[in-house]
């Protein structure tokens, strides 16, 4: 039986190919284009992530344990004690900085003890035993080979590293090989890169390899760390990177999956209207003898025979695409993770494969319903003159989308599981599925209430309603695409206009400066802050410190600014209600209330100045700037706490009259070349510019799901138009003009690229408050206006009716070429 | 005398240069009321001889005139209106339009030539009555059966009153008995509205109903002897 069903589904398939071979090349291409998508983003993805997590492994090289403390470190005290406990076999003292480099840019830069790292990262440091004794010289360092490259060092070379407001000098002793580390790197002797890079008495990590049968969880959990340090295996470093840019890479995922998704919708359409023109052929095939089940498998083995041929070309396609992706944008597409690291490509065959498998499952799930339809032909009467198809009953969709609507809007009031709004997707797939099994409906009441009176115009409506079921198909098509394309379209622009908001409120001063570039060597004293505070065209001068600690071993950084909190611009949502319980206040992000359940009212502890510090939440606000979270305390509180006066960046509002050209002039002989000066209004430019960098993949993954829609959109007017031939026949003999049936064609795919516009504008909408308010939140911590980009809207489904109304023109061409009036000899 | 209603003289259509043509030097007269039958095997050229008459196909040589004026001159757009006007079809295989009730389809060419919708509505039940589909005008084209559907486009041939009925191979499709009573149909009809008919047919019961009959002899159209 089933070599029976496969024979015939070969027949079919053959003949099809044969007959109308554009209709599947466009399936392959849409499931092509989709899995390319998926692909390609998620090549990239993993390729980055693994190259990362290679680079994270290779630094901490044979380690069972890491004790990680805030981004300045914690005292070196605790590598003695570390080192003296029952069951430590080497213990390895780690400083690892970002230095600031004097020609511009950073270099991360780590001391190493020798003795210690020839033990735990023997990769690393073996390939430096020659230079042992040189590398001990306070002002020697060791390149990695893709740092000399960039940096354009050899042995011998001299490299400037800002260190506060000065330079210091450190003489190149040594390139690594290739193997031995594939990043930008600098290696120092601890004691070296203590004393140079003003990092004395502090480390950032201490590597631990514990005496064999040493269980590294016991050992962690028995041992009291200092507040803000924390024992975990090397993996959680990468956990950290995965958890900053998850969101992020999942946001690109889902999108890459919309293209696929609407490739499966074209292969839905493209079967579905197979099917009902082939209905007579599928009866016949009924009345010959062959059951429903060989049916359904042959329309099913055609849907797989496109998957299989889609699948294939989409993932070496998406091959390429990753390829030129991380060599174009870096493994994070512009998002600015992974700044400067270049990543090849990781992909294993069974991740290919499965790509390939997923084409396939795509092209069958689109089959089905199809197949299902072609399977339940009543022979007779698809037989008979006249019949025309016959589609899903609408009443009984109407029922299923009510369903799955309910589920939708159930699901986008779900938790975020393990970090992530899967919920928020969950709802969006369903609402879209409820909108499209909702399309029969609601065309059909559209076109019920509509009326016409010229012959053309009736008879376009008459056709669309006639034909609900294939006016249905395309009008999905189009509703699918476009509604993804709105919702994608307004979640972005909230985003941008809510930035744009906030940036106007948290950045009031006229003029802005920050350490640049920046990194952990270099900052602003107290005394040159307090001699900037004196300068004549200064009304007002804030002054802010920014440090980093770690609240969690696989969580990103927090960072804690120091700033004056009173009339601090931050865009408070939440205060606390209650009076201060004489603790220091502290201002948390949306972020801190998420990921660590900061409410306001509520005290809290920080690890500063290696000790844990009790802060009341005062107050939560609006923090587009720090995805892992970020609180802000009075500036004196830090200080003390810290027992330092250093800062990292300031505001400073001129006098009036007073050019900022003249400031800075005035400010750079105290402050030095590190210091870079930007203007509120550049300060903001330059933000949004990052926005939009950051979200051009999107807008590219956007077209492609719409270009999907539309091809959709072309092959279903392209296959009704050529199954119409004889009806154009007949009515060019009636006395229709060729141009009366073109602009009748015009006229439906105007028909119904507005109601898809219109629909498609309504489910978008719908979607896009799913998005900005439980996949956006939920990604990325940080709440968003609602703002509909009406204008691009608009502009948008103008565009559409009109794609539409010139593709049904296009088809429509073809099949009222001349020879169309011998088409009234076709039987129908 | 009267002018004939459609004359066509030393018409030629050939599809490609250097092929034989598929109609070569076809000459014939149709007066009004007159109805005509053209016979011949499948492939002669019976249909191109229709769609040159009809303005859908252009003659390479020849003439062609209805009602005196002659047509091989018009554009496609006058060709058109005067087709909307002035003919009516009726085809092998129906092509009633699904998506329409029956009353819509026969009321199209009402439509297409501006009558309004109130007048057109009684001329369709009239019509209808005419070809003995009283009351169907609601129906479905997928109610009915093949006779039946031929009927709808009998009367939707001629509903507006054309001067010149072309009705191809109408009994193609239908068995002997209701082939029997759409010719009568269609015969009587164009008897009544005082127009021309001409029925391409290869059924010789068939070309039995009109007045007179040709027969293609080759690309040629000679008088069907006996008739």
């Amino acid at each position: 039986m089933a070599g029976r069903t496969a024979a015939l589904a070969l027949t079919v398939f053959a003949a099809q190919l044969r007959d109308r071979p554009v209709r599947f090349l466009v399936a392959i291409l849409a499931i092509a284009v989709g899995i390319a998508l998926a692909a390609g983003v998620y090549l990239v993805n993993e390729s980055a992530l693994s190259e990362f997590a290679r680079a994270s492994r290779e630094l901490a090289g044979e380690a069972d344990l890491v004790a990680r403390g805030p981004r300045e470190g914690f005292r070196e005290e605790l590598f003695a004690r570390l080192a003296a406990e029952p069951g430590v076999q080497v213990a390895s003292p780690v400083l690892e900085l970002d230095a600031a480099l004097a020609g511009g840019g950073s270099l991360p830069v780590v001391g190493l003890d020798p003795l210690a790292a020839g033990a735990v990262q023997p990769a690393l440091y073996g390939e430096l035993a020659g230079q042992f004794v040189a590398l001990l010289a306070p002002d020697a360092i060791a390149l990695s080979a893709p740092a000399a490259a960039a940096l354009g060092l050899s042995p011998g070379g001299t490299l400037l590293v800002r260190v506060g407001a000065g330079e210091r000098r450190l003489r190149v002793v040594a390139v690594l090989p290739e193997s031995a580390y594939g990043r930008r790197l600098g290696v120092m002797d601890i004691a070296s890169a203590q004393w140079t890079l003003d990092a004395l008495g502090r480390l950032t990590r201490i590597d631990l390899r514990l005496a064999p049968g040493t269980d590294p969880a016991a050992f962690a959990a028995r041992l009291a760390l200092p507040a803000g340090v924390a024992l975990a295996p090397p993996r959680s470093t990468e956990a950290r990177v995965a958890n900053l840019t998850r969101a992020y890479r999942v946001n690109l995922d889902m999108l890459a999956l919309v293209a696929l998704l609407t490739g499966a919708f074209l292969v839905f359409a493209s079967q579905t209207l197979g099917v009902l023109r082939r209905v007579p052929q599928f009866a016949l095939l009924r009345a010959l003898g062959v059951t429903r089940r060989a049916l359904l498998g042959a329309v099913v083995l055609e849907g797989a025979a496109v998957g299989t041929a889609g699948g294939a070309l989409g993932t070496l396609a998406g091959l390429a695409l990753a390829r030129a992706m991380l060599a174009a944008l870096g493994g994070d597409l512009g998002a600015g993770y992974f700044e400067g690291a270049a990543v090849p490509v990781a992909a294993p065959p069974v991740v290919l494969a499965a790509f390939v498998l997923l084409g396939i499952a795509t092209a069958v799930a689109g089959a089905w319903l199809p197949a299902r339809r072609a399977a339940r032909i009543a022979p007779a009467l698809a037989l008979k003159p006249g019949a025309a198809a016959a589609g899903e009953p609408g009443r009984r969709l109407a029922v299923l989308a009510l369903g799955l609507a309910l589920l939708g809007v159930a699901a986008a009031f779900g938790p975020p599981l393990a970090g992530l709004p899967v919920f928020g997707y969950a709802a969006i797939a369903l609402l879209l599925f409820a909108a499209v099994a909702l399309v029969p409906t609601v065309a059909g009441a559209a076109l019920g209430v509509l009326r016409a009176r010229r012959p053309v115009a009736a008879l376009a409506l008459a056709q669309l309603r006639g034909t609900l079921s294939e006016s249905s198909v395309s009008l999905a098509a189009i509703v699918v695409s476009f509604s993804l394309m709105v919702a994608m379209a307004t979640m972005v622009h909230s985003f941008r206009d809510s930035l744009e908001g906030w940036l106007n409120e948290v950045l009031p001063a006229d003029l802005y400066f920050r350490v640049d570039p920046p990194g952990d060597t270099a900052f602003v004293t107290g005394e040159t802050g307090a001699a900037l505070a004196r300068l004549p065209g200064i009304a007002r001068l804030e002054l802010r410190r920014t440090v980093a600690v770690a609240l969690a071993p696989d969580q990103p950084l927090v960072a804690v600014i120091g700033r004056p909190l009173a009339d601090a611009p931050l865009p408070v949502i939440a205060r606390a209600a209650g009076p201060a319980p004489g603790l220091p206040p502290l201002w948390a992000s949306e972020a801190m209330r998420d990921l660590y359940g900061y409410a306001p009212g509520e005290v809290v502890t920080l690890p500063l100045g290696g000790e844990a510090r009790r802060f009341w939440v005062a107050a939560i606000w609006r923090d587009y700037a720090h995805a892992g979270g970020a609180v802000a305390i009075e500036r004196a509180t830090l200080e003390a706490l810290l027992g330092e006066r250093r800062y990292t960046d300031g505001s400073v509002w001129l006098g009036p009259g007073v050019a900022a050209a003249a400031v800075v002039a005035a400010a750079r002989p105290l402050l030095g070349g590190g210091v870079a000066f930007l203007e509120s209004t550049a300060l903001k430019r330059r933000s949004l510019a990052a926005f939009d960098r950051a979200f051009a993949i999107t807008y590219a993954l956007e077209a492609f799901a719409v270009a999907i829609g539309l091809l959709g959109v072309a092959l279903a007017f392209a296959s009704q138009a050529l199954a119409r031939r004889a009806e154009f026949g007949m009515l060019r003999h009636l006395g229709l003009r060729r141009r009366d049936v073109l602009a009748m064609l015009a006229r439906e795919g105007a028909l119904l690229g507005t109601l898809g516009a219109g629909y498609g504008l309504l489910v978008g909408l719908g979607l896009s408050t799913v998005l900005v308010y439980v996949v956006n939140r939920q990604s990325f911590h940080w709440s968003l206006g609602f703002v509909v980009p009406a204008g691009s809207l608009a502009l948008a489904a103008a565009a559409l009716v009109a794609a539409a109304a010139v593709t049904a023109l296009v088809a429509g061409r073809f099949a009222t070429a001349p020879a169309v009036t011998r088409a009234v000899r076709e039987d129908w | 005398m009267t002018a004939p209603l459609l004359e066509l003289a030393g018409v030629t259509r050939r599809y490609a240069p250097g092929r034989p043509p598929v109609l070569e030097d076809v000459s014939f007269a149709l007066a009004a009321g007159e109805y005509v039958a053209i016979m011949g095997e499948s492939g002669v050229g019976k249909s191109t001889l229709l769609n040159v008459i009809a303005g859908l196909d252009r003659a390479d040589a020849g003439s062609i005139r209805l009602d005196g004026a002659e047509l091989t001159g018009l554009d496609d757009d006058a060709l058109t209106t005067l087709r909307r006007a002035a003919m009516g079809f009726v085809f092998q295989a129906f092509h009633v339009l699904p998506y329409l009730t029956v009353g819509r389809n026969v009321g199209l060419p009402l439509a297409l030539n501006g009558v309004d919708a109130g007048a057109a509505a009684g001329r369709v039940e009239a019509m209808l009555a005419e070809v003995g589909l009283e009351g169907a005008a609601s129906r479905a084209p997928r109610e009915l059966s093949g006779g039946e559907l031929q009927r709808v486009a009998i009367a939707r041939a001629l509903v507006h009153r054309p001067r010149l009925l072309l009705a191809d191979e109408p009994t193609g499709n239908l068995d002997p008995r209701t082939a029997t009573q759409v010719l009568e149909v269609l015969a009587r009809q164009v008897r009544r509205t005082g127009g021309g008919g001409l029925l391409i047919t290869h059924s010789r019961a068939a070309a039995a109903t009109a007045d007179r009959a040709y027969e293609f002899d080759g690309r040629r159209l000679r008088p069907l002897e006996g008739r």
